[in-house]
């Protein structure tokens, strides 16, 4: 079996995020306890779902310049993994809510947020089986989809910092920022978790990429 | 460029004028669900009525969009391809929506004070908050719809695309329309949020101009 470097690198960092994001120690507190270690689950799969869906805009945008069958593949194939992503970071969080903030779902803008994320990209796939000829349905497809991605950015960035929230840092930065967290922490996940997560999605979407490039091949050499 | 777009503007408001059917169409369609509402619900509280009136947008919108894609015939198409570019077309449509839609929001805000009560306090803030409402949503919506008309079954698509893609703007919109019912926001926070919709609406018309023409030609 051969491995091309990113892909050890993968094993290497999230096999680190097991371990250590178990078996190390975090900083004890209150109502948090030990579901802080989800941080290291939770958090990267935004991180991951922005750099995947990312890619596939950006593939989108290449079809648009010059129509080719492979890129429309690639940006499809990204925007299921991303999708993907969207519901695990869901689940982690619903997981997470259910222990710190007494229930699953409690209208969280940023919760709102992602749950207009995953529509979005379901309308996607619905709005491109809806159309039966190939070409036009890649075309169309590409424009839904970079519309779509710009419309969901103020959904994701800026409104979450106007409405109050009950994710951490609301009110200014959403984000996560890295001031705030504990130092051992913070080794595990800026380094490890959060690169190792979008390689993963990664390394999941060339593995679609090339299933779809097999099935599709009268498609992609006629 | 300057000149189509007045041309095909003015052909669309013509065509309303003539044949008036999206104009009662739509009319009707306000006056009907607004009458429902109020059999159903008489005099709402002021949250119900704000939250409703945003909703009762949206489907307006979406009705009264969806038909300017709709009746333009494949061979109306094909004549619009030889005299203009796509970019004159996107934007008459997107005015011309505009206007439907500036004019819709005024006709339902206002029977919405006479059927379900009036809440407002500052009505010029809240007819204003409505305006800038009103061509949030025609812009979102025209471009849906030109993306629509590409596929099958429109209509429901429009619904499955759009509503995702609104929420955002409308949960902004029903924040900020509570100014004209009275409630008091920190200085700058109302501004803000105005400022960030009108910033939307740049930008939506500006994906509208640079990817309508990759759907203008099949």
């Amino acid at each position: 079996m051969k491995l091309s470097w990113w892909k050890i690198l993968c094993i290497v960092l999230l096999s680190y995020v097991l371990f250590a994001g178990f078996l190390m120690a975090v900083p004890r507190k209150a109502i948090l306890n030990e579901t802080i270690r989800n941080i290291y689950f939770h958090v990267p799969m935004w991180f991951g779902m922005m750099t995947i869906c990312g890619c596939s805009v950006y593939h989108s945008i290449l079809f648009l310049r010059k129509p080719d069958m492979l890129t429309d593949i690639k940006a499809t194939s990204y925007a299921a993994t991303g999708m993907l992503y969207g519901v695990l970071g869901i689940v982690t969080g619903a997981i997470w809510a259910n222990y710190t903030w007494g229930k699953p779902w409690s209208n969280d803008i940023k919760q709102i947020g992602s749950a207009i994320a995953l529509l979005i990209y379901a309308a996607y796939f619905v709005l491109r089986n809806s159309i039966t000829d190939i070409d036009k349905r890649a075309r169309v497809g590409a424009v839904y989809n970079i519309f779509a991605f710009v419309m969901l950015l103020p959904a994701l960035w800026i409104i979450p910092r106007m409405m109050e929230s009950l994710h951490p840092g609301g009110m200014g930065n959403p984000g996560a920022d890295p001031r705030d967290m504990d130092a051992r922490m913070r080794m595990i996940f800026w380094p490890a978790a959060v690169p190792g997560f979008i390689l993963l999605g990664l390394w999941i979407s060339s593995l679609t990429i090339r299933i779809r490039k097999i099935e599709d091949k009268n498609l992609l050499h006629a | 460029m300057y000149k189509h777009i007045v041309t095909l503007l003015k052909k669309d408001l013509l065509l309303e004028l003539r044949q008036q059917y999206t104009f009662y169409g739509v009319l009707l369609y306000v006056a009907s669900t607004i009458f429902v509402l109020y059999l159903s619900l008489e005099q709402p509280e002021t949250n119900v009525w704000n939250g409703l009136f945003w909703m009762i947008q949206l489907f307006i919108c979406v009705n009264a969009v969806a038909k300017s894609f709709l009746q333009e015939t494949k061979g109306r198409m094909l004549y619009f391809y030889s005299i203009a570019g796509p970019v004159q077309f996107i934007i008459a449509k997107l005015l011309y929506n505009m206007i439907i839609m500036l004019l819709m929001s005024g006709i339902s805000l206002l029977l919405f004070q006479l059927l379900l009560g009036n809440p407002l306090i500052h009505f010029w803030q809240f007819a204003g908050i409505v305006c800038l409402g009103s061509i949030s949503l025609s812009i979102v919506f025209t471009m849906l719809a030109a993306i629509a008309a590409k596929a099958q079954q429109q209509a429901s698509l429009m619904a499955i695309m759009g509503f995702p893609i609104i929420i955002p703007q409308l949960l902004l919109l029903m924040r900020i329309s509570k100014a004209g019912l009275g409630e008091v926001f920190k200085e700058s926070a109302l501004s803000d949020m105005v400022w960030l919709l009108t910033g939307l609406n740049g930008l939506v018309m500006i994906m509208a101009v640079i990817l309508f023409p990759f759907l203008w030609k099949d």
